[in-house]
């Protein structure tokens, strides 16, 4: 799966939601030329031309890839999505892909997916490409109206429930069934986790703390992508590189192991074990 | 433009290159990160990341911003270390047929010259780039480089170790007068001095009121310095008579014929890495047909023609 660099026309940015103002698309793209991908890597994606004076692309998960085409998933957060959103069929973006790991797919094991808001994106893959959705149980937390997010085609494949905060009420409630869930699945099932970092350090104290062998998928702020800024490092115990798809390890090491290194997220992640992560 | 082929003869060793197009170190990690976007040989060189003498773990989180048409990085040389390079990096580098310049940064000038003495020896590094110039470290780095003294006593230093090796200086804009810290590393030994390193500078975020990198400051590159860098270069070029290596904003074969004209035998190209990462193996590819285009027949009589303002 050596990632390459691909030229990509619009085929259509379909806005999600009912709001005045649209926050949420899912771009369709022609389909890239890279052999294979699998669920959990992410592409890195800027428009060309450029439309503002923003110079690096973005990294994004892969949101949905069939021979047909390649979707990106995405909220309008900063200079980059929001020259995305006015984006039009035939315009071009670039895409360097596929890149990072994969996360874990185990037929046999019940796994739960723990979805925050668009951390969602990964999980429209995961779930289309599973070889038994029978043995995928969704749990979705999301402060927007649900019609903003890509849910529905989980729903039609799996058993998936939302959960709409509006009120701290709601988050606590969201909280405490996380975690009677993840005790749930604790002894033999996966987890699997993707969306803002308050939520994925509780799924990982609470992973830690029964055991579970959870995954979680990180967002980092990246300039390149391909591991070469450093720019997207987070604390990891992780002894070197290890499984990840680039063998260089431009990491220095910790004074103290305890404390783990620095680790790249696009070269070693997106995608890590619960417990290697430091937050 | 056929031979697009460049000799930078220092006083003590020249570099040869088959074309003046080097990456910038920091932005193509070791270099194998970009062999998936294009063949390494077909570069000029590349200047891996910088490297100290043990592993150092740089700085905290968040470490990059991006600004209007550039972008601030605080990452703080994070490196394996010299050693590691060495063995496990370099014999994986094409080095018979890509030359592979090793950026060095230490603290001290009895650390540089350790270093240079390492690095030396081995046949696989075709060049030293002394980094003096770095705004994200605490000791030494920028020092080094914003008083000439200083400049020339760590150049001094590392050209007793460097043997046979050439001896690139790369400078700091964050200077006064950079043709004079130029002039005293070429006094102290210096084959060739490159510049630009990235500007000091800063982004701040009223939401939070917190400054976007973790560390404060940072370093601005990209094309937001590139006015800066061809008046540094030229200003440099002027003021010695070792080649100078431009580095600062090139995104483009046009932008390398900017700064060869100002006075640059060579240039590195850096943050375009990141904005595509073949953007380098692009430039190589579209040089020719643009000197063409300029007229540009030879490297040393184009280098000469700048006409007054």
């Amino acid at each position: 799966m050596t990632p390459v660099i691909n030229r990509l026309k619009i085929l259509d940015i379909v806005p999600f939601g009912n709001g005045p103002k649209h926050e949420f698309f899912a771009l369709r793209l022609t389909p890239p030329n890279w052999e294979s991908s699998a669920p959990g890597q992410f592409v890195m994606l800027r428009p060309l031309p450029a439309r503002s004076d923003a110079l690096c692309p973005r990294p994004f998960s892969i949101c949905k890839l069939t021979g047909g085409h390649l979707i990106v998933f995405f909220q309008v957060r900063g200079r980059i999505t929001a020259d995305m959103a006015v984006l039009e069929p035939g315009d071009e973006v670039q895409v360097t892909g596929p890149l990072g790991n994969s996360l874990p797919v185990h037929a046999g094991r019940p796994t739960l997916i723990l979805a925050g808001g668009i951390g969602i994106a990964p999980f429209v893959e995961y779930v289309e490409k599973h070889p038994r959705p029978a043995a995928l149980t969704v749990e979705f937390g999301h402060r927007y109206p649900l019609e903003c997010y890509p849910f529905e085609g989980i729903a039609e494949k799996c058993a998936a429930r939302s959960h709409e905060e509006k009120s701290e009420e709601d988050r606590a409630g969201f909280v405490a069934l996380m975690e009677k869930r993840i005790r749930d699945f604790a002894q033999e099932g996966l987890i699997l986790a993707c969306g803002p970092t308050p939520f994925l350090r509780l799924i990982r104290d609470v992973s830690l703390s029964c055991g579970a062998e959870a995954h979680l998928c990180l967002e980092t702020r990246m300039a390149c992508g391909i591991g070469a800024c450093l720019g997207c490092v987070i604390k990891a115990h992780l002894p070197a590189d290890g499984d990840a798809p680039v063998r260089i390890n431009p990491s220095g090491r910790a004074e103290s192991p305890d404390e783990g290194r620095f680790v790249r997220t696009c070269a070693c992640g997106p995608n890590f074990r619960a417990d290697q992560v430091i937050f | 433009m056929e031979n697009t082929g460049v000799i930078l003869k220092g006083p003590y060793s020249s570099l040869e290159l088959k074309n003046p197009i080097l990456t910038a170190s920091g932005t193509f990690g070791y270099g194998l990160e970009f062999a998936p976007y294009g063949d390494l040989r077909s570069l000029g060189g590349i200047v891996v990341k910088g490297l100290s003498l043990k592993p150092r773990e740089g700085n905290p989180m968040p470490r990059i911003a991006e600004s209007p048409c550039g972008m601030l990085n605080a990452v703080g040389l994070q490196n394996c270390g010299a050693e590691a390079f060495l063995r496990d990096i370099l014999p994986a580098l094409p080095t018979d047929s890509l030359p592979v310049i090793a950026n060095i940064y230490a603290a001290s000038k009895e650390e540089f010259a350790e270093l240079a003495g390492m690095l030396s020896e081995e046949k696989g590094i075709a060049g030293l780039e002394v980094n003096i110039s770095c705004p994200n470290v605490r000791e030494g780095g920028l020092l080094f480089g914003q008083d000439p003294h200083l400049a020339a006593a760590v150049t001094t230093a590392v050209r007793a170790r460097a043997g046979r090796k050439p001896l690139i200086v790369k400078l700091t804009p964050n200077v006064t007068d950079i043709a004079a810290v130029a002039r005293a590393c070429e006094d102290a030994g210096a084959d060739i001095i490159s510049c630009i390193n990235t500007l000091s500078g800063m982004s701040v975020d009223i939401a939070t009121r917190r400054p976007r990198l973790a560390a404060g400051f940072g370093g601005l590159s990209g094309p937001a310095v590139k006015p800066v860098a061809l008046r540094c270069v030229r200003q440099v070029a002027s003021a010695v008579s070792i080649p100078v290596i431009g580095i600062g904003g090139i995104s483009s074969a046009g932008d390398v014929l900017e700064f060869i004209l100002v006075g640059a035998h060579a240039v590195q190209v850096g943050t375009a890495s990141f904005s595509c990462p073949d953007a380098a193996f692009r430039i190589v590819e579209e040089l020719p047909a643009v000197a063409e285009k300029y007229g540009v027949s030879d490297w040393d009589s184009f280098r000469s023609s700048l006409l007054p303002g």
